[in-house]
């Protein structure tokens, strides 16, 4: 029993690390200019976390193994080092361990969020509501106009409550649907929620960032390849959470002036 | 040396059946009591997850009779998504609130904590007869939410503001199933305070004589520092809970924000805010994962030494690093909120003390399994569960490295692998913990064994089963599966549809398994074989001294004198391989705490 | 055996019949009563009605590949007819109205159909999908009013669902899931009709006696109009409403 157990415990570990080492489920691919810090980081931690894994795992096998039909004079062995052995061991190993993934990865972290987007980066408004995300671009005036929460009306196509008749900057605001970007230009994205908590995650873009209700957040990105990716929402926001997803269409600049041209005459 | 153990509440046995059995002040049907209701929770939320996992994977299929169960959640059969909302939140929060805490914790706390420490009963016995009958009510308001207005609330177990503030309007149950919610958790956090307050006590103050606190076996030490944790983390739940229910029938805006907009209305409140809910409810919810899994901790070391016939390698190290699992678990919280908003500087300083946090784990695993060799390990259902729940603990473990680090959880938050992770070092472990302990303490809480072959037999099925479900879990989360979705629409999450299916059929098969573990238990509670003495595992700690099942008063008319440390086994000249606590055999052995 | 069969299909049919001479009589009894007919129209030309953005949802766009969406706050007919005007009787005292169609508000390629749904107080309707994406029915009602507000799914292949209204009132109704999507419950007291494309429209089972007949418009706003209805006979009442 013991060994089948022993045995079961292996090829269950085993299985378990196949489908990461053939990148059968892999990660969705990188747009980003700051993701390949974070896909060095996950590298580095599954390398780590992985062989943890595996090694401990093999070891519990191989001790159950080995001293489950103990002979009738077999007598109690203690492990070589003793406790105190091991406790130095998890501090050197585990220690270092955890100490180089923190320092290190501070680098991906500050990547996203201790840096300040570039003077030149382009804002672009998103709203989080039950359940859809829309967009405002600044329009020619390259500001955007206030909001007033009581002038939503989804009814009317007023998703942000803009005034376009008294706020001269709402006049030009672009309002989509969809989010399109061009390619190579850094975005600095203004986020703030209609309703409850949401969250902005574009696993190819490497970004996930709440919404918090009553707080403007903050975002900034470049993304690096031409294609239409989804927009989800990771925070459970009510019934529709599920369906709360927007296009992020990443083009050339051709391409955007002329979307954005089009979506400017829709307004 | 404390002997004021003696009588510190005496009460003699009760002789009718509501006194005996119901409105009992002996913590043994306490614990009995807390472990029937855990029993009951534990069946209730796993068929909620076969729904949900019956939904995931197979989507347009009908579930005959779902409609039964909500007047408006399932209209034809047809699950909607609310109602997969519902199921989840009220999965989520039976199993962490209803089974993690009351089995491993309050059950078998209850019943073995006063045994270990040589104690005739906890020093309040009214308090920790409230303690059930507080907690039962809780659960009976959380279930009462099924058939109550909207429906149970869809917030999830954690219950994010502002969702769970603003009203019906924030879609179905978030009124009247958000109050049941919130006031069935504080009433649950007053029982817990309760047991708490009997569980320090009775560790301090009722010991038996000879009984120093170094002397005091790994599970009294487990239940010790999971009561300290329970009495900080659940006196900061409760009024999170009522601020959150004074939201909603007291118009406060606690957590309302200001100008939120739902149906073109603005709704009312003002400067309410969502992180101060989440900084409440981590500072709570993360103590209360270690208050779930400490306590599986000592049983598995228990369980081990006893199957080994050796004692740890070091008693003491295990001891601190429990106590250090604890302290740490309060300064860790903020790794749940890395994305959340909170200022960027603070997800730093909250990844750091998680990293940190895996040395202790690392030691107690490393004290595990070094411990393991040389020894001469025991094979039945116990060591089995106790064993499997060191290969949980490890797996579950690893995945915490890579949620430790706020850059990596741009990626991962809020995914599967999130699910897998908790699912794994908290759920199946714990589960795996309780499991272990219930083979072990039968005999001793029933006065009969439970049959092996059935127990081998659900061992087998929930190893593989729990791994079939739990690790495909990570997999769907690298490749970006969002959690707590009822469906997956998004074009990326078509391809993982199958590996939904999978966890699906292994879901359903583990849960089988289960119900072969409810068989035994109930077949050998009534028909079981007679154990065939007070010691069947040949055990030292003091549950072992005494009768089985042990007499009202614990010990009979003479209470145990303590000569020496938990766990003398193996020990060189002495008679036999093991020597009890009560033992008055001289010992050559050097190290023997005083 | 036979025989019981056959007995079972006569007594069958003579129910039917029985029942369909009691539903025949009723309208027969209501032939002596007369009716409001009229026509809505929009003074100028129709206000420019925003193209719906459905990208959110697939399964939406794909409906409307061939046919942009438009929203429906004002569909106006080729000759100015103004639809989705509801029309009712001011201060109607009368009984309820027996219903002689079951309504049926239907949520078809993400947009409701129709737009504005009339009905009278508590009279009941069906809320019922088309669509093969989830859709969640939330309408707003005034809490003063008494209605109750609820909000409930209605994933692919559900059964419709029935509903009423207790008091009088406009009550919007939209779909979060899909925030371009909505509509308005039009609850009245008494005989009412909805303007059709065209602007036509006719109140039926309105007895004799002097009436004020109110046009409501969900954006326009609402107008009366005092009228005389005889016995058997058709009055009419036209409206004409400035866009907003
Ligand atoms: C029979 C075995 C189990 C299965 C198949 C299962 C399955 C699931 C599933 C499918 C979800 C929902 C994931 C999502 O939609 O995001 C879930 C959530 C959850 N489960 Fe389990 N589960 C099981 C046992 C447990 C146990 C033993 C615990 C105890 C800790 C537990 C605690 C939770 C919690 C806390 C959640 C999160 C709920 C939320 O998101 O608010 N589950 N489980
Ligand atoms: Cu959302
Ligand atoms: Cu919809």
């Amino acid at each position: 029993m013991a060994k089948i157990f022993a045995v079961t415990i292996i090829l269950i570990a085993i299985a378990s690390a196949i489908p990461i080492v053939m990148h059968m489920w892999p990660m969705p691919q990188d747009i980003s200019t700051h993701g390949y810090l974070i896909d060095e980081q996950y590298t580095d931690t599954m390398w780590e976390a992985g062989l943890s894994f595996l090694a401990s795992q093999f070891l519990l096998a191989f001790f159950i193994w080995k001293f489950s039909s103990p002979k009738p004079g077999d007598k109690i062995k203690s492990f070589p080092g003793g406790a105190k052995g091991l406790v130095i061991a998890a501090f050197l190993l585990v220690g270092t361990e955890c100490l180089a993934l923190g320092v290190f990865g501070v680098k991906a972290w500050a990547s996203v969020y201790f840096t300040a987007p570039s003077a030149n980066a382009m804002p672009i408004q998103v709203q989080a509501g039950q359940f859809a995300f829309y967009f405002r671009y600044p329009g020619p005036d390259g500001t955007f106009g206030p909001l007033h929460p009581d002038k939503i009306s989804e009814a009317n196509a007023n998703f942000f409550g803009l005034d376009t008749t008294n706020d001269p900057d709402s006049k030009d605001d672009i309002v989509t649907a969809e989010m399109a970007i061009p390619v190579n230009r850094e975005i600095h994205l203004l986020m703030h929620s209609k309703d409850v908590g949401h969250s902005f995650y574009v696993p190819e873009l490497r970004v996930q960032q709440d919404f918090v209700p009553g707080l403007d957040v903050t975002l900034h990105f470049t993304a690096t390849k031409i294609g239409k990716y989804e927009i989800v929402c990771t925070q459970l926001c009510g019934l529709g959470h599920y369906n709360m997803k927007a296009y992020l269409e990443v083009m050339s600049q051709e391409d955007y002036d002329a979307w954005i041209k089009q979506q400017a005459a829709l307004q | 040396m404390h002997d004021m153990s003696t009588h510190a509440v005496p009460h003699g046995a009760p002789t009718s059946f509501i006194r005996k059995h119901v409105f009992s002040i002996d913590h043994k049907v306490i614990g009995k009591q807390y472990y029937a209701l855990a029993l009951l929770a534990a069946l209730i939320g796993m068929v909620l997850s076969w729904i949900m996992r019956l939904h995931l994977g197979y989507g347009s299929l009908a579930i005959p009779g779902l409609h039964l169960l909500s007047k408006n959640g399932a209209p034809g059969d047809v699950m909607t998504p609310e109602y997969y909302l519902q199921l989840m939140t009220m999965h989520g929060t039976i199993m962490v609130f209803f089974v993690l805490t009351t089995a491993p914790f309050a059950a078998f706390g209850n019943f073995f904590l006063p045994i270990q420490t040589g104690a005739e009963d906890m020093p309040f016995p009214h308090f920790n007869m409230m303690s059930f009958w507080v907690t039962f009510t809780a659960f009976l308001v959380l279930v009462a939410s099924f058939f109550t207005g909207t429906g149970p609330t869809l917030g999830g177990w954690t219950q994010y503001a502002p969702l769970s503030a603003i009203g019906d309007v924030g879609g179905p149950g978030e009124g009247l199933g958000v109050v049941l919610w919130a006031a069935s958790i504080a009433i649950f956090c007053i029982g817990q305070l309760l047991g708490s307050l009997n569980f320090i006590t009775t560790t301090l103050d009722m010991r038996c004589k000879g009984m120093s606190l170094m002397r005091l076996p790994l599970t009294a030490w487990a239940w010790f520092i999971t009561s300290i944790m329970g009495l900080t983390a659940f006196a900061v739940l409760m009024p999170a809970c009522l601020l959150l229910i004074l939201d909603h029938v007291a118009g406060t805006s606690f957590f309302r924000p200001s100008n939120a907009v739902i149906n073109d209305q603005v709704l009312p409140g003002s400067g309410g805010s969502t992180l101060l809910w989440q900084h409440l409810f981590w500072f709570f919810g993360h103590p209360e994962v270690y208050i779930a899994i400490v306590p599986g901790l000592g049983i598995v070391s228990h369980v081990l030494i006893t199957n080994m016939r050796r004692p740890m390698l070091s008693h003491r190290v295990l001891i601190y690093s429990m106590g250090a699992l604890a302290l740490l678990s309060y300064m860790v919280y903020g790794h749940h909120m890395f994305v959340s908003g909170m200022n960027p500087v603070s997800s730093l300083a909250f990844s750091f003390p998680t990293l940190v946090i895996t040395i202790p784990s690392t030691i107690v695993v490393l004290i595990w399994l070094g411990s393991l060799y040389g020894s001469r390990l025991r094979i039945n259902s116990a060591s089995l569960f106790a064993l499997g729940f060191i290969s949980m603990f490890i797996s579950g473990g690893v995945s915490g490295f890579f949620l430790a680090q706020p850059s990596i959880d741009i990626m991962l938050h809020a995914t599967y692998f999130v699910v897998g992770h908790f699912h794994l070092v908290m759920g199946v472990a714990a589960m795996f913990g309780i499991f272990a302990g219930t083979y072990f303490w039968f005999p001793k809480m029933t006065g009969r064994m439970m049959n092996e072959t059935l127990g081998k037999v659900h061992f087998w099925m929930s190893f593989v089963g729990a791994y079939c479900i739990f690790m495909p879990f990570h997999y769907l989360g690298i490749a970006g599966n969002v959690r707590r979705y009822q469906a997956f629409t998004d074009d990326y999450l078509i391809p993982l549809i199958p590996v939904h299916k999978f966890i699906t059929i292994a879901a359903l098969f583990t849960g089988f398994a289960q119900l072969i573990f409810v068989y035994n238990l109930i077949h050998s509670r009534f028909w079981g074989k007679v154990a065939p003495n007070d010691n069947p595992w040949e055990g030292t700690s003091l549950e072992w001294s005494t009768a089985t099942p042990p007499p009202h008063n614990n010990f009979g008319d003479k209470m145990p004198v303590v000569y020496h440390d938990p766990y003398q086994y193996s020990v060189e000249g002495a008679s036999t391989d093991y020597v009890m606590q009560t033992s008055t055999e001289q010992l050559k052995n050097t190290d023997e705490e005083k | 055996m036979r025989n019981r069969h056959n007995l079972a299909v006569v007594l069958s049919a003579v129910v039917l019949v029985g029942c369909a001479a009691l539903i025949l009589s009723q309208g027969v009894n209501a032939a002596g009563e007369g009716k409001i007919t009229g026509t809505v129209k929009l003074d100028g030309p129709a206000p420019h009605m925003k193209g719906i953005d459905m990208s959110k949802d697939p399964y939406c766009s794909k409906a409307h590949a061939s046919d942009p969406a438009h929203y429906e706050t004002y569909v106006a007919g080729a000759n100015g007819g103004l639809a989705n005007v509801v029309l009712y009787i001011d201060g109607w005292t009368g009984a309820a109205q027996a219903s002689n169609a079951v309504l049926v508000f239907d949520q078809r390629n993400c947009m409701y159909t129709p737009h504005v749904l009339a009905m009278d107080t508590g009279e009941s309707f069906k809320v019922q999908t088309s669509d093969q994406t989830a859709h969640n029915i939330h309408p707003n009602p005034n809490p003063m009013t008494g209605n109750i507000p609820w909000n409930q799914s209605q994933p692919p292949g559900s059964p419709p669902v029935e509903k009423s209204w207790k008091a009088t009132e406009f009550i919007p109704v939209k779909c979060n899931i899909h925030p371009w999507m909505n509509g308005w419950f039009a609850v009245v007291k008494g005989p009412y009709a909805t303007s059709d494309e065209n602007g036509n429209f006719t109140i039926n089972n309105v007895p004799p006696g002097n009436y004020t007949v109110t046009a409501w418009h969900e954006a326009a706003g609402t107008q009366t109009q005092k009228v005389t209805v005889a016995a058997g006979a058709a009055a009419s009442a036209n409206f004409t409403f400035k866009a907003k």
